[in-house]
This record gives C-alpha cells, sequence and structure tokens, in this order.
C-alpha cells in the first residue's frame, strides 16, 4: 500500500498539523518509505493468533467511581496561553 | 581535593556519609562543570543551580544528623519528558513552550524522597522520537567521545542523548531516561555508560510525557552498573495513578549487582547475528560471551524467529499511539499558540509550527494506520506479531535460558548531520533493531560498555531478562563491567 498526495493532505487534516503544498512531495516520498518497511508484515502468518492488548498479563486496576482529586482551575488553566477566570479562551466555534 | 565530578554515584554516596565532604561541595562541583563543559555539548536545555544548591543544603542538615535517604546528596539530571514542579518540561519540543507543570512526576518524586539533588533537565529527541538526538528543538547533543585525532562531532544516541552525554561527561552523578524502542541502552552504547529499561509496570509512568504508552518505561543512565542499580531501586515502585503500574516489591538491586553469573545460562539468540554486522561487533559479542563463560556461566544457541518482524511492528505501534497521545497539544491547554481564522486552523497552524518534521512524520503515519480501513491490516496485524515476539522469549525462557546476551547497537556513534542517515528515516531506524524487541515485549533490557570499535569509540553489549528479573542483569552486566579493564572514560576536549 502506498499513499497519494490527496491521501498525504487528508492524513494532515485528521492530525490537524497544516500541510504546505510544496511539503506534500516530501512528507509523501517518507510515509511511503515507512510504509515500505512496515510491509514486511505481510509475510507473518499470524492465523490463530491474539492481538496484543496488554503486555504483561494483568487486568487494568479499577478504582471507585469517586471524586479523588481536583477544586484548583487556577492550577489547570496556570500553562494555557489565553484564560479568562479560569477558562480556556478559543476562537468563536458556534456562530 | 580530587575532583568530587569524577566519583562513581556509590563512592560519593560514601563519601557523603563518611563527611569527606558535603552534598553542598558536591552539587557546586556539579555546577562548576555543567556549566563550563554545557555550551560545547548541550546536554542540559534548563538548569536549576538554586534549587540544587536548596536541596544540598537541606541533605546537609540530614547528613549531620547521621540521617538521610539512599540518595542523600546525589546531583542528578533529568530528562527533559519527566514533568518537574515549576520547572522547564518541555519534551525538547516547541510546543511546549514556556510549559512549567503543577506537578512531580512520581519517578522524580521517588528520587527526592531518597535524598537526591536536581541539576537541571536534559536535552532529548523531541517527544523521545529518535535515535541522535538531532530531532530535540534545542540542538543535538554533541558526544563526549571522538575519535582519536578528529575533532569531528559524533551523536550521544537517541532519544536520552543528554542524558547519556552528562553521564559519560560527569556532569551529574546519574540520570534519569526513559526507553520507548532504545532510548536509554543506544545511548548508553554510544557514550560508554550503563543503560536500564527495566519491565514495563516496573517504574510508574505517571507524570511522563507519554510517546507511546505501551512501550515506554522509565529507567537510569549511570557510569557503572552498581550506580544503574542504585538509581534503580529509588526510581522504581508501585503507584495507584499509573494503571499499568505493577504492585511487586521493589528488590535491593544494588544487592544483587555482585551475585556473578555461576550456574547461568545465557541465551544466543541466531536471528540477531544480522547480514553485513560488523566483524568488530561480531567479536564484541564472541568475547562478551567468553567472560560470561569464564565466570561459570553456561552459553547456549538459541531462537527467536520472530526477531526481524519487532522494527517494523514498532514503527505501526508507536506511531499510533503517539499520534493519540499527542492530540493534547492543540494550541489552547499548554505551550505554544499560532493564532487562527478559528479553531481548526488554530490547531493546525499550531501543531504545524510547534512539532518538528519526525513527530510529524510519525503522528501522521499513526494517523494513517489507525484511520478507518486500514487499522486491521496494520494496527492490528502488528499487535499480532508483537504477541509472537513474546512468544519467541517465553518459550526460550521456559526452556531453561536465565538471561540472553545480543550487541547493543549495529554500530558506534556516527557524525552529527550525517547525510545518508538524514535522507533515509529508515536507515535511522535500524538503529534500534537489537533493542526494540525487548519494548515489544515488555522485558528488561540493560546495556553495559563492552568494549571499542577500530576507531576507539566505545562499543556496548545488551543482556535481555525475563520479566522482573532485572537481579540477574545488574549481576551479568557487572561480570562483563569488570572483565573489560576499562573505564570507558571519554579524553576530555570540552
Amino acid at each position: 500500500m502506498s499513499v497519494d498526495a490527496a491521501t498525504v493532505k487528508r492524513i494532515g487534516r485528521l492530525a490537524r498539523i497544516r500541510i504546505e503544498e510544496e511539503e506534500v512531495a516530501g512528507y509523501q516520498s517518507e510515509l511511503n518509505a515507512i510504509l515500505g518497511f512496515v510491509e514486511q508484515l505481510a509475510e507473518v502468518n499470524v492465523e490463530g493468533v491474539e492481538a496484543m492488548t496488554s503486555v504483561m498479563p494483568m487486568q487494568l486496576r479499577r478504582r471507585d467511581d469517586l471524586v479523588t482529586d481536583g477544586g484548583y482551575p487556577e492550577q489547570i488553566v496556570k500553562n494555557a496561553p489565553l484564560t479568562e477566570d479560569n477558562f480556556f479562551m478559543v476562537p468563536k466555534v458556534v456562530e | 581535593m580530587t575532583d568530587l565530578t569524577k566519583l562513581s554515584l556509590a563512592a560519593a554516596r560514601k563519601g557523603l556519609t563518611d563527611k569527606s565532604f558535603t552534598a553542598t561541595e558536591l552539587t557546586d562541583a556539579y555546577i562548576g562543570a555543567i556549566e563550563a563543559a554545557n555550551p560545547k555539548l548541550n546536554a542540559y536545555v534548563a538548569t536549576t543551580p538554586e534549587q540544587a544548591r536548596d536541596m544540598a543544603r537541606a541533605s546537609d542538615e540530614k547528613l549531620a544528623r547521621g540521617q538521610g535517604g539512599p540518595l542523600e546528596g546525589i546531583p542528578l539530571g533529568v530528562k527533559d519528558l519527566f514533568a518537574t514542579k515549576g520547572v522547564h518540561t518541555q519534551a525538547a519540543s516547541h510546543i511546549l513552550d514556556g510549559f512549567k507543570p503543577e506537578y512531580e512526576s512520581t519517578v522524580t518524586a521517588n528520587l527526592w524522597r531518597d535524598g537526591a539533588v536536581m541539576l537541571g533537565k536534559l536535552n532529548m529527541d523531541e517527544f523521545a522520537m529518535g535515535s541522535s538526538n538531532e530531532t530535540s528543538y534545542y540542538g543535538p547533543v554533541v558526544n563526549p567521545h571522538r575519535v582519536e585525532g578528529s575533532d569531528a562531532k559524533l551523536v550521544a544516541g537517541g532519544s536520552s542523548g543528554g542524558s547519556a552525554a552528562a553521564v559519560a561527561a560527569w556532569l551529574c552523578a546519574g540520570a534519569t531516561a526513559t526507553d520507548t524502542g532504545g532510548s536509554i541502552r543506544q545511548p548508553a552504547a554510544f557514550t560508554g555508560t550503563v543503560g536500564m529499561k527495566p519491565t514495563y509496570g516496573r517504574a510508574s509512568r505517571w507524570g511522563t510525557v507519554a510517546y507511546a504508552s505501551s512501550l515506554d518505561q522509565a529507567g537510569p543512565l549511570a557510569r557503572t552498573v552498581e550506580d544503574a542499580a542504585l538509581l534503580m531501586t529509588s526510581m522504581s515502585g508501585f503507584d495507584p495513578k499509573d494503571s499499568t503500574s505493577v504492585d511487586l516489591p521493589v528488590p535491593d538491586f544494588a544487592a544483587a549487582v555482585e551475585r556473578g553469573v555461576k550456574g547461568l545460562t545465557i541465551g544466543v539468540p541466531r536471528e540477531y547475528r544480522m547480514e553485513g554486522m560488523p566483524q568488530e561487533i561480531e567479536a564484541l559479542w564472541q568475547q562478551g560471551l567468553e567472560w560470561l563463560k569464564a565466570e561459570g556461566a553456561t552459553v547456549k544457541d538459541i531462537s527467536l524467529p520472530h526477531t526481524k518482524y519487532a522494527l517494523p511492528a514498532y514503527y505501526v505501534v508507536s506511531p499510533a499511539e503517539a499520534s493519540s497521545n499527542l492530540a493534547r497539544y492543540d494550541g489552547v491547554k499548554y505551550g505554544l499558540r499560532v493564532s487562527g481564522k478559528d479553531i481548526t486552523d488554530l490547531y493546525e497552524l499550531t501543531r504545524a509550527a510547534g512539532f518538528g518534521r519526525e513527530v510529524k512524520r510519525r503522528i501522521m503515519i499513526g494517523t494513517y494506520v489507525l484511520s478507518a480501513g486500514y487499522f486491521d491490516a496494520y494496527y492490528v496485524k502488528a499487535q499480532k506479531v508483537r504477541t509472537l515476539i513474546k512468544k519467541d522469549f517465553e518459550e526460550v525462557f521456559s526452556a531453561g535460558v536465565d538471561a540472553i546476551l545480543t550487541p547493543a547497537t549495529p554500530s558506534a556513534a556516527f557524525a552529527i548531520g550525517d547525510e545518508a542517515l538524514a535522507a533515509d528515516p529508515v536507515a535511522m531506524y535500524l538503529n534500534d533493531v537489537f533493542t526494540v524487541t525487548v519494548n515489544m515485549a515488555g522485558l528488561p533490557g540493560i546495556a553495559v560498555p563492552a568494549g571499542r570499535d577500530g576507531q576507539g569509540l566505545p562499543l556496548g553489549l545488551q543482556l535481555i531478562g525475563k520479566p522482573f528479573d532485572e537481579e540477574t542483569l545488574f549481576a551479568a552486566a557487572r561480570v562483563i563491567e569488570k572483565s573489560t579493564g576499562d573505564d570507558f572514560a571519554p579524553t576530555r576536549w570540552w
């Protein structure tokens, strides 16, 4: 499988990374080099093999569904580039 | 007075408890060394001398009272990937511009609990994505080692290149690092230092900037095996804040260092004998086996048939996880923000300006392999291959092998700005061919300096162990360390 220029632009949009027109060809060849390398996996017979979900044989721990942390909004927004009254500020989303 | 920075961590610990010198004197020695060397080596991206002196003073008070933790007064460097409260934490990326966390990672909190002193934050490949430290927003780290008679700058390896260079050049007594595909062990091999990636789940991932969560593990870089063991004990431990942290007692790893290898069976996997492997790597490997045999180990040829598929599977799994983990950098919550005409524009422009090329490439690969229609063919397939890789190891261990010896890297350190590597991303990825299997299977692995190449540059061997059996690795690595008759110290030029 290999990606064409349109796919590179589509991936850029999905990943929310602006890809300028003059960058498309470069990304296309780099991504195809990596996908070409990954293609080797096709040789492996994985019939009846389970996909790994946890590298150590363990169940994810659960905890009680209780609030155990929080109550400090000023710390949460402390590193934000733009805030007001402990809210993150973004461009208008809804008209 | 002798140069305090040249002491091993273990010797510095002894000097502090014997009151031969103070933590303040030791810390000042390191601060001075960093100021002199960092403009040349670029190992630190931020230094915290005031905080270091405050911590050292507090250690001195404890030591004076005969108190103090296992690392009391020991000055350490911290990879820029670990959240350190109120201190530069940017994963060496532009997108985390100005980020100073309001919290402390569990691993660093454990070190401070045990008395260690923080010298500053160490350079790395951006978001730990790289094998040469050249993807850092702060520029490459320069390896303290270079070819005799040459002033060509060599890479320190990656992604923990700053940690490795700082340890090798006596700019800290030890350092924290992380390893997703080889990022502790490959820089260790390139700088003549010791690097341990513990079993997945041994050290908490909480507060460490995530790259590929199912593979990331923190571990130490140090100048000796004993030093690495001392650090590993403090860094490890169960943490309820990390859902994959394992609730097991932490051994006193340093107590295992002199245990020897008598009676152990060391596996030699034939699939690691790669085509075109330099003769000096092959010779180093044989020499390592001879040393272990001389101390009473038995060597056994083994097969790990899915070895060659580990790296391609890694380049599906790790970018997939990265594309998801790095979705949080959006110009809204922290770090860099580039304004746009609407919210999507803001996201796209911020991420285009904030991420470097290698990071963007991996996010895009990850986005692609997880996208509709490709998920089964790439991601599910890679996770199945991962099951097979782990099974290879399980079969070998259940057949009586205690640890596996392999080369750590396919070559010694290469030049900064190598054109062939820059032109081909896959060629750079091959640096991790011997280390990445360990991450895919969640196993512990240690890199220990074992010899030098034809130009005098350090080369490392890797030992791979059973889950949660880091102790055997420390013991076997110590046998190699003792057998080399070389301290792998760089000749100072900086």
